[in-house]
């Protein structure tokens, strides 16, 4: 005690202004005082003192002096007059105490902030040191500098940070956007614009940060997620565990807002439909004619796909942030894979288990299947803390049912008799809870909860009694015995909630109990003066009701309570007195009113509802704080509801045109080149396309070679046929494209096609240029100098592409050709089909082809030609598609046709991906003026690509097909179709499929995989005597599979 | 524009709400919500001040005039997630505050001592605290009270999960996580919590980081530092946080190449008073001690991973691979850490090491009550249960007790009405049985339910769910390592209810 006193009052003789505080709040002083910093001990010197140590020369004093300042602030004592003194040492050479120095710059610099300009200049200096950590640091203490007059020195620092070369750096930035943004609001366009370079940033390190800085900054422009959003899926697993739970908010956000529920109206989800969209699904059969009426959009895919290894994160935020994710956005059947984790969190601190039990809590109300078989782990010990008990309880309540509530009613029997009374008053509830849900057993609680009524406790009693009303009130007909024993019950329960409810049942109910309710009356009226309110109220109450019932025996003892209550010191019991007796009691002044006494009063009530507290609180994102408090935070963002329409979907393509897949000319030499490694992975997983990469072999294009020259940026050039499509990596500055213009070949490349030149101009807001000819006349030997005769004028189809272009062009790519290539198609059928009709479309006709090509925009697309033709009078302005259906569809359109001349046409091609299903492809075929619904309708021949491959690989591949991937018929072909001539022509107009070599004579073999999914797809046609021919087709898609067989059965059996 | 005013129309049919309606809805928090900005009548707006400085909002809404309404000299629009952090000891003292933008008052913590006073335990604090302007997000932690004020919405499970790493960094620098030590390093712990968090963003929460930009104090250190006046503070830069893999400092060297991992695992189980399992689980915890050279890449795999049913890892391991091949692939922090925790396939039935056989009962009359514990072993797999431990918590109305052990000792806090028995090493020739009386306050009526006991042990050389570490290889070094297992299993939350 006594050092305690002397400690005190050497803290009064510097502590200044706090001292009084101070007395009261230094109770424990500590025991160690001598040593460490001298802070705490008697021993403490003045500020002078401190002052003259920053001043000395010796860098240990400034140092200790430093330390008891810090010391100061740690216990919030005020150091500001020391700040001259301080800030001094900022430039220091000694880490340490340039660190404390910037603690305590951190901590004043607001409260002096002309002092603190005398810092500025050193960190000025210090984001310029060539130490990527110095600069970081500095960046890091000038935003935290709260000065408003440096607010474009800051601007201009975050602006360099953000493109500093180290990633690190760039993270530093990152935070000081925020910092930035709440010193001033103002700067919030200029700061969206570095958030958006960073944003771009493919950094792990900056992921979290800049996503955090985009949810304080500018949560609202959700626009400029859509080219991230991929690669911060396939980023998010290597983020910091901080940084996965800002982004997994912000992508759940996201995607509510972009994607289509994939919860079904009438809540059963078919999980068909979509499985069959992701991989193989031999089940398919039965329902592919069957309109599918709901598929993910594939990025909903990923961004759940790329998550649910997150919910084995250590830190209990991550996995508690992926499980509100799925909560919020996966489909139905699918969020019970979060459930183990979550109920692991509940293995973690109290602070955690109280706030994962909420979510349970909520959770468990619309889905009780979901931790029905986690019950036991809801189980309350005697240990638990007081919330986490009424937690746990409330969440076994929500999963009682008929199955189980004999285990939860024989747990909460022990429960009942818990030490902690609150709790056990909760249990109570609990139970009438599950009587009133659970009408089976409804009795069996009801006995128990009157089995309670003579407990020792009067917490359970008081709540049973108040339970067994509420359940009473359910069901009153057959409880008149319950109604007596209650009553009795009257003498010894002393808690004020329960008599007021055992009275109110006795009057509600007095025409059951017509002999004891007078009774009880009169024994009410003996203690009224000694009640509570609530009883008092409860009292006359029960009186009225009795008055109006059995006013023979009651009256003189109503007019007695409401002569007491009129003069009650309560003012709600006097004014219920008096309008009771107004009321009941008929006189001359309020004869109208009374005569409806009895409806009053007696009126039937409805049963009041037992449910549960956490009821309406999905109406808060899981997880959130919102949630946790039940009201609404600040800064909550609402989370939205589901566009009914999918908002387009491009938009979150990176405007890296795929290459084309596989793509290798037909007579391409079988030149085997290993695919670029390290430049080009990095790229293409950068595009978010990482997971077609792998499926695919992989043939992106990169003419290494002359790139080398560029500084080592990577250049893309892929040129599949017949146009050059240029891919140009984010980084690239302008300058860095006159550079590469020079290599010789781009350069005539780009600029001789015309309108290519404004490439140049808009690369540095889409950096990557579909260049795609709408037309291309190509003459028979076509060099590439000649490519600026393209004309748009009526079309050759690029079937006729000359060989030697595609040897020029397969030269630049270092495509790794495996053993199974994509061949140009053996037949293109000549028909085409209609699309839109003259007269439906006011003079615009339009025919489709399929041209077998591989699409260019998209490997997985069908390329379509469709060629449009005016035959009205006037002229056509603005062909251009529109709106499609289903919304998921993914169209590659053709650009907007400005006009079209009367009798003029123009063949354009686009691509659609029919993800590898007969579906129709239905959209909008816009003029200026009107709109015209169409639909294209591939055949399923139309959906294969056709491939090369040795017999070789033909029979390695077939015997990975085999058994349910397998399909045959025996037909009776033609005559004319025994030769393999015609057979062949046959097979391959029915589908675009490459011939495979046979080293027999009366078997022939076809290959071709699907356009999607790239699925392999393999013909055999065997010839047997008598003009008998057995087809078999192998492929891990059954439905295409049968599909063609039909189509090619009835094929060759044509006569 | 972010939020839309909400429009009035003054021929619409609207009432303004009465003074009860407000209040309602002031209490209550349901039926307003809130926006930044509220057309109260035509061309007359109330916003806060987010609106008042987005001037292309304001002329969007047509406004000329702005009158400020607002008091106090800064209000920042905060965008931090955690504020401020308050230390308070259990007496309610605050001995420690850091702020990481402006200072909030540390009057703002009397909401949470008010809740503090009135829990009967400080378990019973409500981690989340709802004030006028701030919320409150603390954890319970070693005897303190890791309070930090939060401005905005933010998951609160984040806030608690850092605030726990605070406390384990405090605990892994310190031996210790107490006041004494706190104070005692008062500035280390302040440069630690500015490293941890940027702007109230974590930044820095790896032990391995950590180390290197400020060094753990050692008792030689200390002694060197006072004599010298050098730091504390790593004069080399930090390169691990810039690296891809931010849990492992670079250059380590050591002479001796050991590996440790102990594979804890803990029951969790309730027992009724007839002896039959109501409930029972294994959690496992594989605990590492590695102090390699270099960068080694560590696999580490399992005879029976079958068992595992639900993991969770340290951020080092490749969850790939053990999606595919179920083996722990990983380059570890260098030091101690926890490489993963599992739990065991529920399917598996658990094998409870011992048994209780209790009796206790309190006289009618209410004056006292007698009680006979014996505790033996049950399902050992022929290993010794060592260091058991009983804990009763009795009735409030249980005065004193007057025992007799045949084995080890008991001791009775009347404070806290808690009975310890401990017991240590369990001889199933001779059964440790614990008997006597209880003595009531009088007057006090018999309690209604007996207590439930609480039983701590330790089983050497066994993990009770039966699993294995087959093998543990070593890529990416040359040198040989030294390898060790050790498996313990320990009661986790086993509970007897009497």
């Amino acid at each position: 005690m006594l050092s305690m006193s002397t400690n005190n009052s050497s803290y009064n003789d510097q502590g200044g202004a706090d001292s009084a505080v101070e007395i009261g709040q230094e109770t424990t002083p500590t025991s160690n005082s001598g040593a460490g910093f001298g802070l705490f001990s008697t021993d403490f010197k003045k500020n002078d003192d401190l002052k003259e140590m920053l001043e000395n020369n010796k860098e240990s004093l400034k140092l200790e002096a430093m330390k008891r300042i810090v010391g100061l602030i740690a216990k919030g004592k005020n150091a500001s007059e020391l700040f001259p003194a301080v800030v001094k040492n900022v430039a220091s050479k000694n880490i340490e105490l340039k660190k404390l120095v910037y603690v305590y710059l951190v901590r004043y610099a607001e409260e002096q902030q002309d002092l603190a300009l005398l810092s500025i200049s050193t960190f000025q200096r210090a984001l310029k040191d060539p130490n990527q950590l110095i600069r970081a640091s500095a960046l890091r203490v000038l935003s935290s500098i709260r000065v408003p007059i440096i607010i474009p020195i800051m601007m201009l620092a975050i602006k360099e940070a953000a493109s500093d070369m180290s990633p690190y750096v760039r993270k530093t930035s990152a935070h000081a956007i925020q910092k930035l943004y709440s010193l001033d609001p103002d700067q919030k366009e200029h700061l969206i614009e570095v958030i958006e370079k960073l944003l771009k940033d493919k950094s792990t390190l900056v992921a979290g940060s800049v996503v955090m800085a985009f949810e304080e900054v500018c949560p609202e422009r959700i626009d400029l997620i859509h080219k991230n959003y991929r690669k911060l899926c396939n980023l998010l697993v290597d983020v910091e565990e901080w940084g996965q739970v800002v982004i997994i908010s912000m992508l759940t956000r996201y995607a509510r807002t972009q994607f289509t529920s994939p919860w079904r109206e009438d809540g059963v989800f078919d999980e068909n439909s979509e499985r069959a969209f992701y991989e193989s699904d031999e089940e398919k059969t039965r329902d592919d004619t069957e309109i599918k009426p709901y598929t993910m959009d594939p990025d909903h895919r990923l961004l759940l796909r790329n998550t649910k290894p997150l919910l084995q994160s250590r830190n209990t935020a991550v996995v508690m942030s992926v499980a509100q994710l799925y909560w919020h956005l996966a489909p139905r059947n699918e969020v019970s894979i979060v459930t183990k984790s979550l109920v692991r969190l509940l293995r973690s601190h109290r602070e955690v288990q109280y706030i994962v039990l909420q979510n349970i809590a909520t959770m468990s109300i619309q889905r009780k299947g979901m931790f029905e078989p986690y019950m036991k782990s809801f189980y309350v010990r005697s240990t638990d803390a007081t919330h986490i008990k009424s937690l746990k309880l409330e969440i076994l309540t929500n999963l009682a049912n008929e199955a189980n509530i004999s285990t939860i009613l024989r747990e909460f029997q022990t429960y009942v008799k818990s030490q902690d009374k609150q709790f056990a008053a909760g249990t109570i509830q609990a139970i009438g809870r599950c009587a009133t849900n659970i009408s089976e057993v409804t009795d069996t609680c009801l006995n128990g909860l009157v089995l309670l009524l003579s407990n020792r406790d009067e917490t359970v009693v008081a709540e049973s009694v108040v339970v067994i009303k509420k359940l009473l009130q359910a069901q009153p007909s057959q409880h008149s015995d319950i109604i007596k024993h209650m009553a009795k019950l009257l003498d010894n329960i002393t808690v004020s909630m329960a008599r007021a409810s055992i009275l109110w049942l006795i009057g509600e109910y007095c025409e059951r109990v017509p002999k004891i309710a007078p009774d009880v009356l009169r024994k009410m009226a003996k203690s009224f003066t000694s009640e509570e309110d609530i009883v008092k109220l409860q009292t006359v109450n029960l009186a009225a009701k009795l008055y109006l019932t059995n006013s023979k025996q009651t009256k003189l003892l109503t007019q007695y309570i409401l002569n007491l209550g009129k003069y009650d010191q309560n003012y709600d019991i006097r004014d219920r007195t008096r309008f009771i007796r107004q009321l009941i009691v008929p006189n001359e002044k309020s004869g109208a009113l009374s005569k409806y006494a009895r409806r009053i009063l007696l009126a039937p009530k409805p049963a009041p509802v037992l449910e549960s507290a956490y009821k309406d609180r999905d109406r808060y994102q899981l997880g959130t704080l919102s949630h946790t408090i039940n009201t609404k935070a600040s800064g909550y963002l609402e989370l939205s509801d589901w566009p009914a329409v999918a908002p387009d979907q491009s938009v979150r393509n990176v405007e890296v045109i795929e290459p084309v897949k596989e793509w290798a000319p037909s007579l391409g030499k079988t030149g085997k080149s290993k695919p670029a490694k390290s430049s080009d992975d990095k790229f293409y997983s950068d595009s978010g396309e990482e997971e077609e990469d792998e499926k695919g072999s992989g043939t992106s294009s990169s003419n290494d070679g002359s790139s080398s020259s560029s500084a080592g940026l990577s250049l893309c050039l892929c040129v599949p046929p017949p146009g050059p499509v240029l891919y140009l990596p984010e980084t690239y500055s302008p300058s860095d494209l006159r550079h590469c213009v020079d290599i010789g070949f781009v350069k005539q490349l780009l600029f001789r096609v015309s309108g290519y030149l404004h490439v140049f101009r808009s690369v540095t807001v889409s950096y990557v240029v579909p260049f795609v000819p709408q037309e291309v006349k190509l003459q028979k030997e076509v060099s590439l100098l000649d490519l600026d005769d393209c004309e748009l004028t009526d079309v050759k189809p690029w079937s006729v592409l000359s060989p030697s272009l595609l040897t020029d062009l397969e030269g630049l790519s270092l495509s790794n050709i495996s053993t199974m290539q994509v061949s140009g198609p053996a037949f293109v059928p000549e028909k085409s089909h209609n699309l839109l009709h003259r007269m439906t479309g006011k003079g615009l006709a339009a025919q489709y082809q399929f041209t077998r090509q591989p699409c260019l925009y998209q490997p997985n697309m069908v390329s379509v030609q469709i060629s449009l033709t005016n035959t009205s009078d006037h002229r056509l302005e603005q062909i251009h598609i529109g709106e499609r259906s289903p919304a998921g569809l993914k169209i590659h359109c053709f650009n907007t046709i400005e006009f079209l001349e009367p009798d003029a046409s123009v063949t354009v091609s686009m691509g659609i991906d029919f993800n590898d299903s007969t579906q129709a492809a239905n959209f909008q075929l816009c003029t200026k003026e009107d709109q015209f619904s169409v639909s294209i309708q591939p055949a399923v021949g139309d959906l294969f690509l056709a491939v090369t491959m040795t017999e070789q690989d033909f029979r390695k591949e077939q015997g990975k097909l085999q058994g349910m991937n397998e399909c045959s018929a025996t037909i009776t072909v033609t005559a004319e179709n025994t030769s393999s001539q015609p057979l062949n022509r046959r097979v391959a107009a029915m589908a675009n499929v490459g011939v495979v070599p046979s080293g027999q004579d009366n078997v022939h073999r076809f290959a071709g995989k699907t356009a999607c999914s790239g699925a392999v797809l393999l013909v055999t046609v065997e010839l047997r005597e008598s003009s008998a021919a057995v087809i078999t087709i192998n492929t891990e898609k059954s439905v295409m599979g049968s599909m063609l067989l039909r189509d090619l059965k009835k094929s060759l059996a044509q006569a | 524009m972010s939020h839309e005013a909400v429009r009035v129309d003054p021929d619409m049919e609207y009432l303004t709400p009465g003074v009860v309606d407000l209040e309602q809805m002031f209490w209550t928090g349901l039926g307003a919500t809130y926006t930044h900005c509220n057309q109260v009548w035509p061309n007359l707006y109330i916003g806060d001040k987010k609106t008042a400085l987005e001037k292309p909002g304001l002329v969007e809404m047509g406004v000329t005039h702005i009158i400020n309404a607002a008091e106090g000299t800064w209000n920042n629009v905060s965008t931090e997630m955690i504020h401020s952090l308050f230390l308070v000891n259990p007496s309610g003292d605050i001995f420690l505050e850091k702020h990481w933008k402006s200072v909030v008052s540390r009057s703002v913590c009397d909401y949470f001592l008010e809740a503090r006073e009135k829990a009967l335990d400080p378990e019973d604090v409500p981690p989340v605290i709802s004030t006028p302007h701030h919320y409150l997000i603390s954890i319970y932690r070693d005897k303190l009270f890791f309070l930090s004020v939060i401005q905005t919405e933010v998951p609160p499970l984040f806030v608690i999960e850092f605030l726990h790493r605070v406390a384990e960094m405090i605990q892994d620098y310190f031996g210790e996580c107490s006041e004494t030590v706190i104070k005692d390093n008062v500035v280390m712990v302040y440069e630690l919590l500015e490293e941890m968090l940027d702007n109230g963003f974590p930044l820095a929460t790896e032990s391995n980081v950590l180390k290197e930009m400020i060094r753990p104090p050692t008792i030689l250190r200390s002694v060197v530092n006072t004599l010298t006046g050098s730091s504390n503070v790593g004069d080399k830069l930090p390169t691990g946080q810039l690296s891809t893999i931010p849990w492992r400092r670079a250059g380590v060297k050591y002479t001796n190449n050991e590996a440790y991992f102990d594979v804890v695992e803990e029951i969790d189980a309730i027992l009724d008073r007839t002896g039959t399992t109501v409930f029972a689980e294994i959690q496992g915890v594989v605990e590492a001690c590695v102090k390699l050279s270099g960068m080694p890449d560590l696999t580490l795999s399992f005879m029976n991973p079958r068992l595992l049913d639900d993991v969770s890892f340290h951020p080092c391991v490749r969850y790939k691979r053990w999606e595919s091949e179920r083996v722990l692939s990983f380059i570890p922090p260098d030091g101690n850490f926890t490489l993963m925790t599992y739990h065991v396939n529920a399917q598996n039935l658990v094998a409870i090491p011992v048994y209780v056989k209790h009796s206790i009962n309190f006289f009618e009359s209410g004056s006292g009550g007698r009680l006979d514990l014996t505790v033996g072993p049950k399902q050992t797999m022929g290993k010794t249960v060592e260091g058991v431990l009983v804990t009763v918590h009795m009735p409030k109305t249980v005065l004193s007790v007057s025992l007799n052990a045949t084995q080890g000792s008991y001791t009775y806090d009347n404070a806290t009405k808690v009975l310890v028995w401990d017991i240590g090493k369990l001889n199933p020739q001779k059964l440790p049985n614990l008997r006597g009386s209880l003595s009531l306050q009088t007057g006090a009526p018999k309690p209604e339910e007996n207590p439930s006991l609480n039983i701590d042990l330790k089983i050497q050389q066994l993990a009770i769910s039966g699993l294995k570490v087959n093998r543990l290889d070593m890529f990416g070094e040359k040198y040989k390592p030294f390898k060790g297992v050790k498996y313990i299993t320990k009661a986790g939350k086993f509970q007897v209810r009497m």
